[in-house]
Order: structure tokens, then sequence, then C-alpha cells
């Protein structure tokens, strides 16, 4: 696309959100359009209302004359995008909904007052990025591709408004105590005794939370990598003929609302549960109270991580191309030394990324360790209580976030280091024809002596989950049958037409509609931003990695927190709506997207960009015939990724949901709260149920990729066949 | 280009669905924070709907995310009354100037109790339940361990409960605020530290939730439950093998209560409801709804299970000076650096 053809479209698109939209954010809806509440720009101008607006349409103005004479002169687009979004958020901070912010602009406004940005001030912010991006590329940045350019600028400045922003909101609290700037205090609190203890190696007294968390989420990062590595083998390599089954149950534990796992836990291996009464029982076993603390967390957090870290690796292993492995046998190397030489090294990706998915899931989990932990804190609580306790201490809780975020960079730094700067490219445009090999006959046996009594573990986790759900009180092994706590929940009365009189369907509603509409958002964005990281050399892409990965790292109560410091004054308000529920889960999710983006691209040779461009295909041309269709798995993934995580996050959220817009997670929180554990177990399996919909229905709609691959053994009509040395 | 204009359809209607439910904002209608039991608010909101039409959206969170929650929402409030939950973070609101203060006509018709707590929050708080704090035994747990049965505080340091008290931790739990508030009002503040010193080697957890002990008791997780009582009754009449019990040396409370939200957008139905949420017939609604509080309404019925102030040894609790946030940071300070570090 030309830099002429964007430009002239955001200026369409800006002069359209002048004219037409409501400027301002609606209390009350469109009724009152086009005048009153619902005014647009033009009509509030025109009226002599907020006349300090006025350079946005003469800023606008100006850049019109050269565009309506097909010439886009770089210099005016950057300076006229970049102007009106300058001037609207300065207005904006400066005149607030109580009056003048500021008071250098008190002596020109006087005691003004306007309420937050609405739709029409959107549409005019779209254009003037617009703008700004053709402009950039008139100028020849981006290799002048100015559809390149407008994601860069857009998606830039998505992730600056709604993760970078919200984030120095709240970390600026580290730095500040009593209504000042105290760097001495942010230094005591860094090293505060409560985070670095090391009491627990020469005492019986616990660790500090860093320890804590590091420990923990370190053997989550490795087991849940080995275990969901067992899985992705077997699932890809043995012929087990187990297919979907083997999918299903290992998907479970990801459409799962935490603290389910937990509870269903603590009902098995609890001072009371079955496990323990058995064993004490039949072996005289002493009860104990071993599930509160690390080993509860830590088996939680495996039920819970491993299916993501299968799904990461079996595509990973599918993605390797078996004619390398077919080359290396036809040479001679014995199954294992094929395994270890050339499947494990081009393994090395999707490993790290599973590992670092892992670690980082469980540093940001919170519902696990809430429910499980015990005496053992972990950073994500302790942040979570010392915003939410009895002890109200933003100073700390902003404090403690900076150590998680020094946790998870320093894994990112890891897995850069240990990645290093090979190529694991394997899919390329030549084609391959080779048969994968099948597992070395050792490792698949201890493959399956993994893989096999973890998923009878997760059936049995989950059949405890569906019983508690029908049987009075499972904690207390009352065990007569009821249909009450569906009953509680999903009540149904005809009366004049159909009423949901059940306590669940609010929540239950609004879930749905937010998860539906943030999953597409989070893929499609995603996926767009992988694509332009991993294929587009442009000045600044550290950074725009960075800021898409930022989000990944922040532990959900902070954004939670942060959301609701950032959105709730003008001129972005968006407390209270579920367009913040929204955006929430599209950033919250957005680093899943574009870490499978870029790992699925990092395995598709350049040479086939290059072959579509060579032919005179663009930047467009060539996303959407050849890269999209090749990325279909890692699109796939995105979409039942943030759908599910949009169904079930809680600790970002908690804060967030608003007496019209609530979520099941939190309204399930608050059962597990009030102890009513049966009505929280009744409404999270419909939530499964709902999930696993979903989730298969995409993998239906969707598809597989096809990668032109020959038949394995069995339908060898065309192959040749292999040499036996 | 086809993607990028689905991705761009995708995105509008996104926005579209987004922006409709939160359209329309009819009159006559109230958001109100409930921090009581789920089953407790939504009845509660219902009458109120039916007794005078005005339409309520309910968000039922704990007391110290309301706090948050209110606090983060100062310079532009969205809820208009703060309902239930314990009444420390109510006077520490109060105490921040986040609510407002109201005389409601009722106030005529309230226990005792609650009018003093009014009067020391400057009316920006009232009370609307009083519950007192015990704790809650498993009595075949107690059996099979040959334990004897404890009536008193002092019962609870034995060396026979090593291992099997569990309470919730003062940092982030109300109830076990008022637990450390109690045993120092009771003991004076030295010998209530070594009395929290000595129960410190028989708690098996610190939970963070006030109520969670209640249920580790029921189901036997944790023999002792250090509660408010009325938690330990929910799990009896839900069938739970448990006693519970009024400390015999006295015991404190605590105050539900109910505040206005300063800067409340319908602060006309916020008064309305107000006066109706202390009125007997609304205060009748927590029994039906499995709720074992005191209710303030000195004519609301008093369920037949709860514990009766009467027959409880009651201290004469201070919550304006322990319910102050300097007060609480100190004594809480404390706690961590000489209980809670301590070796078990």
């Amino acid at each position: 696309m030309g830099a002429l053809s964007l430009a002239r479209i955001a200026l369409a698109c800006a002069a359209f959100g002048l004219l037409i939209p409501p400027w301002y954010g609606l209390e009350s809806g469109f009724a009152s359009w086009p005048g009153g509440e619902a005014a647009p720009l033009a009509v509030l101008l025109a009226g002599g209302a907020a006349w300090w607006l006025w350079p946005v349409p003469l800023i606008l103005l100006a850049s019109a004359p050269s565009l309506l004479a097909h010439r886009a002169e770089g210099r005016l687009l950057i300076a006229c995008g970049a102007g009106v979004i300058a001037w609207v958020f300065l207005q904006g901070w400066a005149i607030g909904l109580p009056g003048t912010v500021w008071s250098i602009a008190a002596p020109f406004v006087g005691d003004a007052s306007q309420p937050a940005l609405g739709w029409g001030a959107t549409f005019l912010l779209t254009g003037a990025v617009g703008l700004l991006s053709a402009g950039l590329a008139a100028q020849g940045r981006f290799n002048g591709d100015a559809f390149v350019s407008f994601l860069v600028v857009g998606s830039a400045a998505l992730l600056i408004a709604f993760v970078f922003a919200p984030l120095l909101t709240i970390l600026s609290a580290a730095a500040v105590e009593d209504g000042r700037i105290a760097p001495e205090a942010m230094l005591a609190r860094l090293t505060a005794h409560e985070a670095w203890s090391l009491a627990c190696v020469t005492s019986s007294l616990g660790c500090g939370v860093v320890w804590n968390t590091l420990a923990l989420a370190t053997l989550t990062g490795v087991l849940s990598t080995l275990l969901g590595l067992a899985f992705a083998l077997l699932s890809a390599r043995a012929n087990l003929h187990l297919g979907g089954a083997f999918r299903a149950l290992a998907i479970l534990p990801l459409i799962t609302p935490p603290f389910v796992v937990s509870l269903s836990l603590i009902v098995l291996f609890g001072r009371t549960g079955m496990v323990t009464e058995a064993l004490s029982a039949l072996f005289g076993i002493p009860r104990s109270r071993w599930i509160y603390g690390l080993p509860g967390v830590l088996l939680a957090q495996l039920l819970a991580f491993t299916p993501i870290a299968y799904l990461l690796l079996e595509g990973a292993v599918r993605q390797i191309a078996p004619s390398l492995e077919e080359a290396a046998s036809t040479m001679g190397a014995r199954r294992f030394t094929v395994f270890r030489t050339v499947t494990w090294p081009l393994l090395r990706p999707g490993l790290a990324a599973a590992f670092l998915l892992g670690f980082v899931e469980s540093l940001s989990d919170f519902g696990n360790p809430l429910v499980l932990g015990g005496d053992f804190d972990v950073l994500a609580t302790r942040i979570f209580f010392a915003i939410a306790g009895a002890r109200h201490d933003p100073g700390r809780a902003a404090a403690l976030a900076l150590l998680l975020l020094g946790l998870t960079f320093g894994a990112f730094a890891l897995q850069t280091a240990w990645l290093g700067k090979r190529r694991y490219v394997t899919v390329t445009g030549k084609g391959d024809a080779g048969v994968p090999s099948p597992l070395p006959r050792g490792l698949a046996i201890a493959c399956g002596a993994v893989a096999f009594p973890w998923m009878a573990f997760t059936a049995i986790v989950y059949a405890i989950i569906m019983l508690g759900a029908f049987v009075h009180d499972i904690g207390r092994s009352d065990m007569t049958f009821t249909w009450r706590h569906y009953i509680t929940a999903f009540e149904v009365e005809w009366f004049q037409g159909l009423v949901f009189r059940g306590a669940a369907w609010d929540s239950l509603f609004t879930t749905i509609e937010v998860a539906a509409i943030s999953a597409p958002l989070t893929a499609g964005l995603g996926i767009l931003l992988a694509w332009l990281l991993a294929r587009q050399a442009f000045p600044g892409r550290r950074t725009l990695e960075f800021l898409a990965m930022l989000s990944f790292a922040i532990p959900g109560t902070v954004v939670g927190v942060s959301y609701i410091m950032a959105f709730n004054v003008p001129p972005l308000e968006l407390t209270g709506t579920s367009l913040i529920l929204i955006i929430c889960f599209v950033f919250r999710n957005l680093p899943v997207g574009v870490r499978g983006g870029i790992a699925a691209l990092a395995q598709i040779d350049r040479s086939l960009d290059e072959a579509s461009a060579t032919m005179g295909g663009g930047a467009v041309a060539t996303l959407r015939r050849v890269i999209l269709p090749l990325m279909r798995p890692a699109i796939i993934a995105a979409l039942a990724y943030s759908f599910v995580h949009a169904m079930t996050a809680v600790s970002a959220v908690i804060f967030l949901v608003s007496a019209r817009h609530n979520l099941a997670t939190v309204y399930i929180v608050g059962r597990v709260e009030a102890g009513e554990i049966a009505l929280a177990i009744a409404y999270s399996s419909v939530l499964i149920l709902i999930m696993l919909a979903v989730v298969l229905g995409i993998d239906k709609l969707v598809g597989r990729a096809q990668i032109g691959r020959r038949a394995p053994a069995g339908a060898m009509q065309t192959a040749p066949v292999p040499v036996t040395a | 280009m086809t993607s990028k204009r689905g991705f761009a359809v995708a995105l509008f209607a996104g926005a579209l669905a987004a922006l409709v439910p939160g359209a329309a904002r009819a009159q006559g209608q109230l958001t109100v924070y409930c921090s009581v039991q789920e089953e407790w608010c939504r009845p509660m909101m219902a009458a109120f709907e039916r007794a005078t039409g005005i339409r309520v959206a309910m968000t039922r969170k704990s007391s110290g995310e309301t706090m948050t929650q209110i606090r983060a929402e100062a310079t532009n409030p969205r809820g208009d009354v703060w309902w239930g939950g314990t009444g420390d973070p109510h006077m520490q609101a109060a105490e921040e100037n986040l609510t407002l203060e109201y005389r409601s006509p009722r106030l005529a018709e309230l226990h005792d109790w609650a009018v003093r707590q009014a009067q020391q929050a400057n009316y920006r708080t009232v009370g609307i339940y009083a519950g007192a704090l015990g704790y809650s035994y498993n009595v075949p747990e107690l059996q099979r361990r040959r334990i004897e049965a404890p009536r008193c505080w002092a019962d609870l340091i034995k060396p026979a409960f090593r291992g099997e008290v569990q309470v919730a931790d003062p940092n982030t739990s109300g109830t076990a605020y008022t637990l450390l508030a109690t045993i120092v009002q009771l003991m004076g503040e030295e010998p209530a530290f070594d009395y929290l010193k000595a129960l410190h080697r028989n708690v098996n957890q610190y939970t963070r939730s006030g109520a969670a002990p209640a249920r580790a008791a029921a189901t036997g997780e944790s023999v002792v439950g250090i509660t408010f009582l009325h938690d330990a009754v929910t799990q009896k009449v839900n069938g739970a093998p448990v006693e519970i019990v009024a400390p015999c040396e006295g015991t404190g409370y605590e105050i539900g209560s109910m505040s206005i939200i300063r800067g409340a957008r319908n602060l006309d139905n916020a008064k309305r409801f107000f006066d109706w949420a202390l009125s007997a017939e609304a205060q009748a609604i927590g029994a039906e709804a499995k709720s074992y509080q005191l209710p303030s309404n000195r004519n609301a019925p008093i369920p037949p299970e709860a514990p009766r102030f009467e027959n409880i040894k009651l201290i004469d609790y201070d919550f304006a000076r322990w319910g102050s946030a300097a007060e609480r940071t100190r004594l809480l300070t404390r706690w961590d650096r000489e209980v809670r570090a301590a070796a078990r």
C-alpha cells in the first residue's frame, strides 16, 4: 500500500470522527445525537463549546491540500498526525471532569471541565495514527511500505496506552511515600527482609518470597516442560491411535477455572481427604498436611500448565521436517542417535518457549497459591494482599511487583542466551517428503511411563470435580446425590417468556460475550505483531517486542489495580464498562499469540516471502497468501488460548468487574471464599463444557495446517521404498 | 486486503458490542458494593427493588477488595452504597474521608453498640449487624485425640493442641485482626503478645480468608478454627460435627457496617437504601439467607441459631482506637516481628 492512499484513508477516518460520532464518552446513550451529550466535535465547536479543541480540525486541514494534489509530504504528515495526538491528550489531561487539572492551563481556559473521550475521539486518533505512519512511509521508513508502517505505529500506540502507561502509573507508586517521592523508601522496599530472607536454609522459618517464588516457578517450568514433552512425543511420533481422548484429557486442565484443581486436590490429599484417609486406614500412614505449601501448589500448577507445554511442544515436534531425520537414519544412525542429534536440537526453541511459559505462568499464578499455599507465600499473593489486605500499602506492592518483573526478565534473558544465534528453519520452499521417524523404544517406554500415570491422575482429579457438582458436600464426604447446586446456579423459569433466575446467569453471559469478542482481537493482533517482529526489519523492533511481551511478566493483580488507577478518570475513562475487560484480556493474552506466531514463523523459511515478493506480491499479499495459511496452527492456538484465558482469568479482572459486568471466575472465587465449594464446582463444570465445545469448534472451523508431507507407512503406493543400510 | 478488512470489521463489531450494554443508564437506579455472602446480597437487593422500584446493580466483593476499589475510584466514584463487611475498613474509609456523613432517622431504632460505632465514625458509617469472635472445634477429631473440650482462650495454648489450631493472618483478614485487638484489650499488650506467641506454636496455618478456619474445623482439616461465631454456626447448620465456643474470659466482636460513598452518583437513592437497610424487615432477610449475625435493629427478629450476645461475655471494644490506621499498622508490625517470625 502506498503512503498516499493510506494518508487519504486516514484523513477520511479522522474527518468522520470529527463530524459524525459523539466526541465525548456517553453516560446515557445516543438519544440526544447530534446535540447535547452525544454531540460530535464539529457541532461542539460550531456551538462555541470546547473551544480549546479548535487546533485539532485546523491541523487536520493543513494536511489536506497536498493530499488532494496527489502528493504525500512525509514531514508534513508526521507533524500533523503527531500534533493531533499530542494536542488531544494534553488538553485531556489539562482539563478533566472535576475542572482544570493543570494550574498552568487555568489562566487560559478558566474553570472548564469535560468528560472522557468517546467514539469520535477514537476515530480521530486512529486517523491521526494513520497520517503519522503514512508520513513515515513517505519518508522512506519501513522500506516505504505504508501498511507495515501503520501496523507498527498503531500497535506501538496501543501497547503504550494499554500496557506501558498503566505500568508506569503503578510503578511510580513504588517510589512514593506519604505523597512525596522517596528513593530511599524504594530501596528499603526492594531489599526488604520479607523478600530476601534465607532463614529456611538454617532454621524452620520460611524463606523470603522471592526465593519461594523462584523455587516454585523453576520447578513448575522444568517439570511441566518434561511432562509436556512426553505427551508431545507420544502423540506426534508414536502410533498409539489415542488421538481424541489423548488430546481432550491433555487439554482439560487448560480449560479449568483456577481454584477448582486446588479444591479437588484438597478433597483427595487434604488431612481428611479420600486418599489420606485410605492410606491411614490401610497402611497406618499418619495423616499430615503436606498438601498445604510448596508440594500442593506445585502439583496444582503442573496440572494446570502441563497442557500448555504439551500444545506448544506438539506443534514444535510436528513442524520438524522429517527429511532431516530420514537423512540421518539413511546414513546409518540408530533411532536414539537420530533423536539425540537431530530431533532434540531442533526442539530447542519449543522447549525454551515451553519452559518460559510454565515459569512465567507460575510466577503470576494467584489462584492456586491462594487456596493451597498455607504458610508458603509467593510474590503474586503477597502483592494481592499488600493491595487488598487489611494493611493497604501500594508502595510495598509496587516494589514487590518490580521484583517479580525482574525475575521474568531474567528468564527471558536466559532463554535468549540458550537459544543463541542458531537457525531452526526446517520448513522451506522446497517442500518436504520425509516420513517422521518413530521414537526410540527406550524413550517411548519412558514417555509412556510418565504420561499415562499422569493422565490417570488428571482423570481422577476431574472425576472428583464432576462428582463434587452432584453430591451434597464432597469436602465432608456427604455423598447424597443432588441437583441442588445446578438449580441454584442455572434455574430457568417460564414466566411470560424465559426468565433466567439462577444466580450464575448474569456472570455467564458477560463472560461469554467478553471472551468471544476478545479472542479474535487477541489472535489477530498477536499474529500481525509476530509477523512484524519476525519478518520486518525496522528501527525500534526490539522495543516493540519488549512492549508486546511486557504484559506477560506483569502479574494480573498489578494489571487490575493499575488499570483502575489509569483508566478511571478522563481522558481515558473505561472503568465500569465491559470494554475495559476486553482490553485487559486482549493485552494480557497478546504475548502468547505473539510468541506462538514467532515460533511458527521461525520455522517457515524466508525464501517463501522472497518468492512472493519476486513475483510482485506486496506485504499484504504475502501475509495473506503465504504466511497466514502456513500459520494456521499458531492462529488456532492463539484463538483457543485467548478465549480460554478470558474465561478463566481471575487476578487481573477481580478489580475491574462491576455490578453490571461481572465475570464467572470472580463469581466462583466468591463462592469459594464463602465455603460454597459445591456450587463453585458445579458452575466450573459448566464453564469447562462450554470451553471444551468452543476449543473443539475452533479446531474444526479453522482446521489443521496442511503441510505437504508424504503419508506415513501404510499408504505406500506412491512412496518410494526407504533404503535400508 | 481481506484479512485486514476482516480484522477491522471484527474490531468495529467488538467495539459496538461493548458499547451497547453500557449505553443505557436509566434513572432511578443504585449501585451497591456488597461485602457479605452472595446468598444474603441477592435477596437483600431483590427486596429493595420490590419495595422501591429502584433498580439495583450489585457487586459482591470482600471488604478488603471493596476498600481498595473505593480508594482507587476516589476521584470518580462508581458505587453509591457499601453495604456489609466487617466494620474496620468502613471506619478506615470514614477516616480517609471516602464516605459521607449521614444521620438516618432510623438511628433511634438501633441497639446501643450500633449507635456508639456511628458516633465514633462521625456518622459516616453505621452498624447493620454484629458478630462475636470465638472458635469451633471438630468433635470426632477431638475425641480421637482424647483432648478435653476447650472452653476458654487459655485452653488453646495447651500443648495438646499443638498444630491443631487454625486462624487467619491479621495482615489479610479483618477477622484475625479483631482477634489480635481483642486479646490486646482483654489482657493488656505485653501479656497479650506472650499469649499470641504461645498460640503461634499451636497454629498449623494462617489462612488468608477470615472464615476459612471454620470450614477447616468442619471438615476436620484442623481441630480448632478461630472465627466469628456466625461463620461456625453456618457450618453447624449444614450438618458439620462441630461445637461452638464463646471463650470464658470474654471476647471481642465485629460490627458489620454500611456507608454511603462520597461522590455517589445516585445520592437520594443511596439514602433511601440506607434508611431501608436499617429497618427491621430488611434486617430479617439475613436469617433467611443462613447468615446468623445479630441484627442492629432492636425490633428485627433474631435467628434462633444465632449466638445470643446476652450469653456471651463481651469486652468493651474500642472501635475508634483499634480501627485507626496508625494503631493497626503498629500492632500488625509488632505481630509480624514478634509472633509470625518466631520459630514454631
